[in-house]
């Protein structure tokens, strides 16, 4: 047991002493999620209009004056003839184009409904969906209000829908894409701390020694992932503060239940890592390996931005291999919905699970080889 | 200019030796673009709706088939008072429509009737759309029993120019096309230069009559080849596969791609030549680039929404200008007239960071 301890304490004056890791993986994750947490917006502000307006009356621009009073929109510019939008779509210097023809005012006078045309960049789908949305509903808005001055016979009033949104009233993307930014970083930083740590042992020849010293196997495993493991949850600690404090991302649930899962999170995270330096022979493979084979699919298949229910009945079943899918559920669920195991067992056994076999596999291939 | 010709040969020598590495730097980014260019989509469908239906009319029915019906939900429960909290709590469900006991007879009688839509916030991406859906469902069964409505004064008439389906694989796939290439780009030379330091064989490099520029463009070299080659397999996979359409020059398309990759090549040396050992390398380039390039380069996240300061701060992230030039070339085949002030960031960024990685290591020499 004293032996552990060593190593540990060994491994923990080797981090400290390097100043520069010591940086990266303490305080590079807080400017990160600090950075990370204000760019996570979907809701769209400040959308560039152009505006051809061919009408040039009271009418016309009092439409204009209702977009660039919405927090929205921004004009960018008024023209006149619908043909003058094109550069501007095609420089991006517009997202929409609103076109509003001649004899607009004339025709609202009368009572006669008119469709306006809005001309969208497509190439953002996402940003387009949204503006064109927004259009939709301030033109609406818009609408209404001139027709309850006009003394038209009264609409029958029919279903009204109301909606209430649980967990998330200010639908903020923040609270759900912050718990996912820390899993992200946590198993980044941690899966290089391991693959790398023990390949380098390997390149520079300190793992020879290593073997002759009287430590067992599984002696030097545990002695080697501790300190990492003691890392992460530090990192942990300093990004949960900041999430809270800063960004009062709303933290309902267990926090000893947070903390507890985020150790069988890193188990896997760990023994990855560990895994990884076991099949590469230079830091520049485990590297590699990492990053390609296991970084890069879990920050896109796990449900960190792209939901999981969406992709293909054949990709879905393989996002189940992936530790990260679990421990999202998890920390969503902890933060957001503030329930608690008898909800989250199914996520937690399955994140052990992995964490068990990874490190098995791991511990096994360490052992069956000579050096 | 033969010195840096030497350098970049040894390079290459090395780099063809790590088999697993070229396999990777090649192969995999195609894969890649394949995988995810398939499993990732916004169009959202198959949303998971629960009903508790306290009225049992033809109307609730009617209004329950609407939903079934527009083909964007699948009605997967019934719910009751006990089991609404279960459902959202265990996401079971994206929403769950309550439809109070009155409702046939209020729209049989003109009055007005409210019914409830309780939608699962823990997804706020999805949830803005399931809820828009939803309203749209409601209103339009709404509108079925008012036969006098009057039509709107003003409407609105969306058309929309490069992507009229608006299929978010032609917005995915160009971002994907950026993002595969940046990390590819980076990672393959973080650990170039540091891998020297470490080993030791830095010192004959030192000893060598090379200066610190010409060894930094020689390195760059043999991983520019690999990464263009690399980069333009992605490319042309996305055409043939996902009918990326390719509507502008392809020479113009070759500039933007090249000046890219120097730019975050460049980003790699600089990371290798401040290090001192490859472990802190690989974590000071994952920080650098894989979760930023993500979200700061107006892949995911429109930029004009951010705060002012991380809008600042993005003109520091190659992607962005990129990923721009790329949508304007491909989607909207504008040609260079257009895309020249994205080109020239990329190639001030890319002097930038290479002049960069070659002053520190100069002084690292000296």
């Amino acid at each position: 047991m004293g032996r552990i301890a060593v190593l540990i304490w060994k491994e923990l004056i080797e981090l400290k002493e390097d100043r520069d890791l010591f940086g990266i993986v303490i305080l590079a994750p807080i400017l990160q999620l600090f950075m990370l947490g204000y760019a996570a917006t979907t809701d769209v502000r400040d959308v560039p209009v152009v505006v051809a307006d061919a009408d040039r009356s009271v009418a016309s621009r009092a439409l204009v004056a209702r977009f660039d009073a919405s927090p929205n929109f921004t004009i960018v510019d008024v023209v006149t003839s619908p043909n003058e939008v094109d550069p501007y779509l095609e420089r991006g210097r517009a997202w929409i184009a609103l076109a509003i023809p001649p004899g607009y005012g004339e025709a609202l006078g009368r009572a006669t409904p008119q469709a306006l045309q809005v001309i969208a960049d497509g190439s953002d789908a996402n940003s387009t969906n949204v503006a064109i949305g927004y259009a939709t509903n301030l033109i609406a808005g818009y609408a209404q209000a001139l027709g309850a001055r006009l003394p038209a016979g009264s609409v029958t009033p029919g279903i009204e829908p109301r909606v209430r949104v649980w967990f998330n009233s200010r639908l903020d993307s923040r609270d759900f894409m912050i718990p996912g930014v820390l899993a992200l970083l946590l198993l980044v930083i941690t899966t290089n701390l391991s693959s790398m740590g023990i390949v380098r042992e390997k390149e520079v020849g300190t793992l020879e020694q290593l073997n002759v010293t009287p430590l067992r196997r599984w002696e030097l495993i545990v002695g080697k992932l501790l300190p990492y493991a003691l890392v992460g949850m530090v990192d942990v600690c300093l990004v949960l503060a900041v999430a809270v404090l800063w960004f009062q991302v709303p933290l309902r649930g267990s926090v000893t239940l947070l903390f507890a899962l985020t150790l069988v999170y890193l188990m896997s995270t760990l023994g990855l890592g560990l895994f990884v330096s076991t099949i590469s022979s230079t830091q520049q493979q485990a590297m590699m390996t990492t990053i390609f084979f296991f970084l890069m699919p879990m920050i896109y298949l796990s449900g960190f931005i792209f939901p999981i229910e969406n992709m293909p009945a054949v990709i879905q079943p393989l996002t189940y291999l992936l530790p990260l899918r679990y421990y999202l559920v998890i920390l969503r669920s902890i933060f957001l919905k503030g329930v608690g195991l008898e909800t989250l067992w199914p996520d937690a056994l399955a994140l052990a699970a992995w964490g068990i076999a990874i490190l098995s596999l791991a511990v096994a291939r360490s052992t069956k080889r000579a050096a | 200019m033969r010195k840096t010709l030497a350098v970049a040969r040894k390079e290459l020598r090395q780099i063809v030796r790590d088999r697993r590495t070229l396999v990777i730097l090649l192969v995999l980014p195609v894969f890649f673009l394949l995988l995810y260019g398939y499993a990732l989509n916004w169009d959202i469908r198959h949303v998971r709706i629960a009903v508790d239906d306290r009225d049992h009319s033809a109307e609730s029915r009617s209004l329950v088939s609407a939903f079934v019906n527009s083909g964007y939900f699948d009605l997967v429960a019934a719910a009751d008072d006990r089991t609404i909290r279960a459902l959202l709590d265990r996401s079971e469900v994206r929403a769950i429509l309550i439809i109070p006991s009155g409702l046939g007879r209020a729209v049989r009688t003109a009055r007005p009737i409210a019914v409830q839509v309780l939608l699962n916030g823990d997804n706020a991406n999805t949830a803005t759309t399931v809820m828009s859906y939803a309203l749209t469902i409601v209103r339009s069964e709404s509108a079925r029993y008012q036969p006098t409505a009057a039509q709107p004064l003003v409407s609105v008439e969306p058309r929309i120019w490069y992507n009229p389906e608006l299929r978010s694989t032609l917005f995915l796939v160009p971002g994907l096309i950026a993002y595969i290439t940046m990390i590819t780009a980076v990672v393959s030379t973080a650990l170039s230069i540091v891998r020297e330091k470490e080993r030791g064989t830095m010192e004959q490099v030192r000893m060598a009559p090379i200066d610190a520029g010409p060894f930094v463009v020689g390195k760059t070299i043999p991983y520019f080849a690999i990464s263009l080659v690399s980069a333009l397999g992605i490319v042309i996979a996305a055409m043939a596969l996902f009918g990326m359409p390719m509507r502008g020059s392809w020479l113009v398309l070759l500039l933007a791609l090249s000046l890219f990759l120097i730019g975050a090549l460049g980003i790699g040396l600089f990371i290798s030549s401040v290090a001192d050992t490859q472990q802190v390398a690989f974590q000071a380039a994952m920080l650098a680039s894989f979760l930023p390039t993500f979200m700061l380069s107006g892949f995911i996240f429109p930029i004009s929404s951010m705060p002012p300061f991380l809008q600042v701060v993005t003109y520091a992230v190659p992607a962005r200008y990129f990923l721009r030039a790329l949508r304007a070339i491909v989607l909207k085949g504008t040609g260079i007239e257009t895309v020249w002030p994205d080109l020239a960031a990329l190639v001030g960024f890319a002097l930038a960071v290479l002049t960069l990685a070659a002053v520190r290591l100069r002084r690292q020499w000296r």
